[in-house]
């Protein structure tokens, strides 16, 4: 049921709103409106109840395992949010003064420089509000640099077929053609391709480490030369840095510009879409091209850095500054592991990875890439179960989800046919990884024995297969009264 | 290890069966001289108890202030029930709703949010969310000039609209040489009259954006502006604040055929101010429009069974499937704030909402009135306005607001950096959650600031 279809007409929640309407008799009749907006009219206990059970329905990391490759989802530390919610951080307004905000200013200003020191970047901007927003400001970084030296010739960035779908869609966003070029088969990117489309006109090349395909890319150090050596910039896509924290930093790897996804490495959480956070880092020469706005520090006293301290800036990224609750969940997930704390992330993440692919490999999965290491994440493939069975990745996905368990990440990368994307991370145990393996044993023993079964899965949940094509067709995207 | 279960048995038992001998195996692949040293700029780790300790010392720095600063982000009752719901590990702790059949209270909780942003906005269609209101309005930009049939770059932008919407808008839509034209706005009335629109007739241009309340708290003509556009074979953008809309006419009625496309911030229906965000940006459009919407969206549909469900629709659109051809790079929006926005406008209805809108209202009516009655400060525009409003105070402003801070006001926000000739001048909003002495305490301090400075002027201030 529908919150509408609990709608009674004339109730309300009564406690929440002023007792009494008051008037508005200056407002001039023609800007009113005429007709309320038909919104439901339900007491509290509605209101509770409704979206308490509606909750029940999903499934979490709170609630399940929840291998999602590329998401990175970890457990969300309950202790950043009550502190990210004490009530003078809620209640402080966006544009009061810097003096009314000391103790803000000075968390962000850290989360900025142990930003800087995980990445190796010279400087770092928060304003990002989702990975694929820093990627926009990492981008238009690249153009602002290129268009100050007058090179105006620069009209293509360099995007690998592996890349997540934010990079050539951002590199649109920015003006720029999008130039794909091909992965070896051991999963890095093609060198001869790579040198064949480099040239005058490359702006730039968007490379994600370790890549969608689970492996560090090996030559990221020629690669980069290359780019360089043709005047492009190199852009790191950090959406993966939960594999690499604390072990190998992009700033030391020669990179001008990535982005972080603190909804990922930094363990906010991601409010079932959003919202997330993006900071850039950049290298000196980007620097004065960075989004505001960012925090400075003068003799102890932080501020947020505007248009008059930074004239060559690309600008702001939203009205506000950037999704400030989400990068103090950051700042406090940060402050409770240390850096200490951020060494094991990576080793834990990898460990738990390497170990989760050995073993569903020994239960009889292949592996994308069997001679590479796994880095955070892996990729099993079901191509032969789909010509031996007719059971693809996204009905073994739904089956799984049967089991109790979130299914992985399906069709992404696009390289790899039926795959399934895997990461664990690292706050998961031993025993969720063999339940979860002893889940992956069954349905593929299902799905030899009984195709059908995982065909129709799931059988458990809130909802049967839902039919996306009569979805798209038949658009139904507001709810109207019978 | 905060967060990492692994006993020491644990570990050995993995590497054992991976075939490694420490987990510094795991990183054979990654060249040796890349390794990174230790990380010095990062402290060491604390526990909870110290964390808590320290953000509770930096949250008493802080401290509250009586706030009457509104320019795009507005302090609002938020029922209780809203966030104790919305930070249900359940709701907080889920991905994206990819996996639709293990994602249903998301899916269906985004479908009621879409109807009611359709009925608030009396338009067709909403998406899931964009990311803030001003990025919103880019992509709205963007999606104007991509659907123009007259295949103009060029959008005429109204100069009461918030400076930093613009600021946004043309730092997104500048890559693509988009050209954002500023109309002026009439300095008596502080609204757009058609009149500044006149030299644009007959030339091709994309869209009118039309901000309702303007930044300035003054309520434009939109029906006039709204045909005009349309007369004139452009997009007509609405720009608003989805709370005046229990009150005021929706944009798909603007004019004689609507608004086309709609977004603003949802902060006002349950978010909290936070320094900033996360908020929300909305967006609805018409039909027509829909498959160049930007971002997520959710659909109705039946299962195997034939029994209602929801599922992610019309991804055709979206980056995970066109990459380069995509409507817009966004992933990731900002979907727990959406939940609350959901709760929120369920728990208030439209008559909660409107009772807010309207003491908002009145209680902004009843400041101005106040502060007008005190020597030297005047109204600075005459247009009708809605639960904020400018005054010049004739003093420089961004100084007087400092005396109020120093009395625990925040007293408004300053024009005269984004409005040259408007240094004396304040932006000022008193929502529903002020009181008739809170009123008052502003207007004594005020009062008694400026006749301290009529009496001995700073030196610095010049007239
Ligand atoms: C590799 C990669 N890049 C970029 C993104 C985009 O991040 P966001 O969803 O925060 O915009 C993602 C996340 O989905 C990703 O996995």
């Amino acid at each position: 049921m529908l919150i509408f279809e609990h709608s009674h007409a004339g109730r309300r929640a009564q406690a929440q709103a002023p007792q009494q309407a008051a008037a508005a008799d200056d407002l001039p009749a023609e800007l009113l409106r005429q007709e309320a907006p038909g919104l439901p009219e339900t007491s509290e206990l509605d209101v509770v109840r409704h979206y308490t059970r509606l909750s029940q329905k999903n499934f979490s990391i709170d609630t399940q395992f929840y291998p999602l490759g590329s998401c990175t989802m970890k457990y969300n530390p309950r202790v950043c949010n009550s502190l990210a919610m004490l009530p003078q951080f809620l209640s402080r307004h966006p544009l009061a003064d810097a003096d009314t905000g000391q103790g803000f200013l000075a968390s962000m200003h850290e989360l900025q420089e142990m930003l800087k020191e995980v990445t190796g970047m010279a400087g770092v901007s928060l304003a990002p509000m989702a990975g694929a927003q820093g990627e926009f400001a990492g981008v238009a970084m690249i153009r602002a640099y290129h268009e100050l030296r007058g090179d105006s010739e620069r009209s293509e960035i360099i995007v690998p077929d592996a890349a997540h779908g934010t990079n050539p869609a951002t590199a649109t966003m920015c003006g720029y053609t999008v130039r794909e070029i091909p992965t070896d088969r051991q999963g890095n990117v093609d060198i001869e391709a790579l040198k064949a489309v480099v040239g005058p006109k490359t702006a730039g090349l968007m490379l994600t480490n370790p890549s969608t395909l689970g492996v560090f890319e090996k030559t990221i150090v020629a690669i980069q030369k290359i780019v360089h050596e043709a005047g492009g910039l190199t852009y790191y896509d950090g959406a993966n840095l939960n594999a690499i924290l604390g072990r190998v930093r992009p700033g030391d790897m020669g990179f001008d510009v990535i982005h972080m996804n603190l909804h990922k490495t930094f363990s906010t959480p991601h409010g079932g879409g959003g919202p997330g956070a993006g900071p850039v880092g950049v290298s000196e020469r980007l620097k004065p091209f960075l989004p505001i706005p960012y925090v400075v520090e003068d003799k102890g006293f932080y501020r947020w850095a505007e248009e008059a301290d930074c004239p060559q800036s690309i600008g702001r990224m939203s009205a506000f500054g950037g999704n400030m609750g989400v990068l103090m969940r950051a700042y406090i997930y940060a402050r409770l592991l240390g850096r200490e704390g951020m060494h094991r992330v990576a080793d834990y993440a990898a460990l738990n990875a390497n170990y989760l692919a050995v073993e569903l490999n020994k239960a009889g999965f292949e592996l994308a890439f069997p001679e590479r290491r796994a880095s955070h994440e892996f990729i099993v493939t079901l191509k032969k179960l789909k010509d031996e069975t007719g059971v693809s990745a996204m009905d073994f996905a739904k089956r799984l989800l049967d089991y109790g368990y979130h299914a992985p990440t399906t069709y992404f990368p696009l390289l790899v046919p039926e795959c399934l994307l895997i990461e664990p991370t690292e706050t998961e145990s031993k025993e969720t990884l063999d339940g979860f393996v002893a889940a992956m044993k069954a349905v593929k023993q299902e799905a030899e024995a009984d195709a059908e079964l995982v065909k129709s899965a799931p059988h458990t949940l809130p909802a049967k297969r839902l039919d996306d094509v009569k979805a798209a067709r038949e658009l139904d995207l507001a709810w109207k009264a019978a | 290890m905060p967060f990492i279960p692994h006993t020491q048995e644990d570990v050995a038992a993995m590497l054992a069966s991976i075939g490694a001998q420490s987990i510094e195996d795991l990183f054979d692949e990654i060249p040796a001289d890349l390794k990174c040293g230790g990380l010095e700029g990062v402290p060491a780790g604390e526990p909870e108890m110290a964390v808590t300790r320290l953000m509770h010392e930096r949250a008493a720095q802080d401290g509250f202030y009586l706030n009457f600063i509104g320019a795009g982000a507005y302090e609002h009752h938020i029922p209780a029930a809203v966030w104790q719901i919305v930070t249900r590990g359940e709701y907080y702790s889920a991905y994206t709703p990819y996996q639709a059949e293990a994602s249903q209270g998301t899916l269906q909780l985004i479908y009621e949010y879409q109807t009611m942003m359709t009925r608030l906005t009396g338009l067709d269609v909403s998406n899931a969310s964009l990311y803030d209101g001003a990025s919103g309005l880019a992509e709205a930009v963007l999606m104007a000039v991509r659907a123009a049939k007259n295949g103009s770059r060029r959008v005429l932008v109204p100069g009461t609209l918030h400076p930093r919407y613009r600021a946004v808008t043309q730092a997104v839509v500048k890559n693509q040489n988009i050209e954002l034209v500023e109309l002026p706005f009439d300095p008596a009335s502080g609204i757009t009259l058609l009149d500044a629109l006149k030299s644009y007739e007959g030339q091709p241009s994309a869209a009118l954006v039309i901000a309702q309340p303007n930044f300035f708290g003054a309520l434009e003509a939109v029906d006039p502006l709204t045909d005009w556009a349309h007369a004139n074979g452009m997009f007509a953008i609405a720009v608003v604040n989805p709370l005046s809309l229990a009150l005021l006419k929706a944009p798909g009625q603007w004019g004689g055929a609507g608004a086309d496309i709609c977004v603003g911030d949802g902060q006002p229906l349950g978010v909290p101010l936070a320094s900033g965000g996360p908020y929300f940006g909305f967006m609805t459009c018409k039909q027509a429009l829909a498959r160049q919407m930007p971002g997520r969206i959710v659909g109705r549909t039946v299962d195997r069974d034939g029994k209602s469900g929801f599922v992610l629709t019309l991804q055709a659109r979206e980056q995970h499937i066109r990459r380069a051809k995509a409507t817009s790079n966004i992933c990731s929006n900002q979907g727990l704030l959406v939940t609350a926005a959901t709760i929120h406008m369920s728990l208030l209805g439209a008559e909660g909402l409107k009772r807010v809108a309207l003491a908002s209202h009145a209680n902004t009516k009843v400041l101005i009135e106040k502060l007008c009655a005190i020597p030297g400060v005047t109204r600075a525009f005459n247009a009708p306005f809605f639960h904020e409003a400018v005054l010049r105070v004739g003093s420089e402003s961004g100084e007087v607001l400092r005396a109020l801070r120093a009395q625990g006001i925040l007293g408004g926000y300053a024009l005269g950096h984004d409005f040259p000739g408007m240094e004396d001048a304040i932006l000022v909003c008193a929502t529903e959650t002020k009181t008739g002495s809170d009123l008052d305490r502003y207007a004594q301090q005020l009062e008694r600031i400026l006749s301290r400075r009529r009496e001995a002027p700073p030196c610095a201030y010049k007239s």
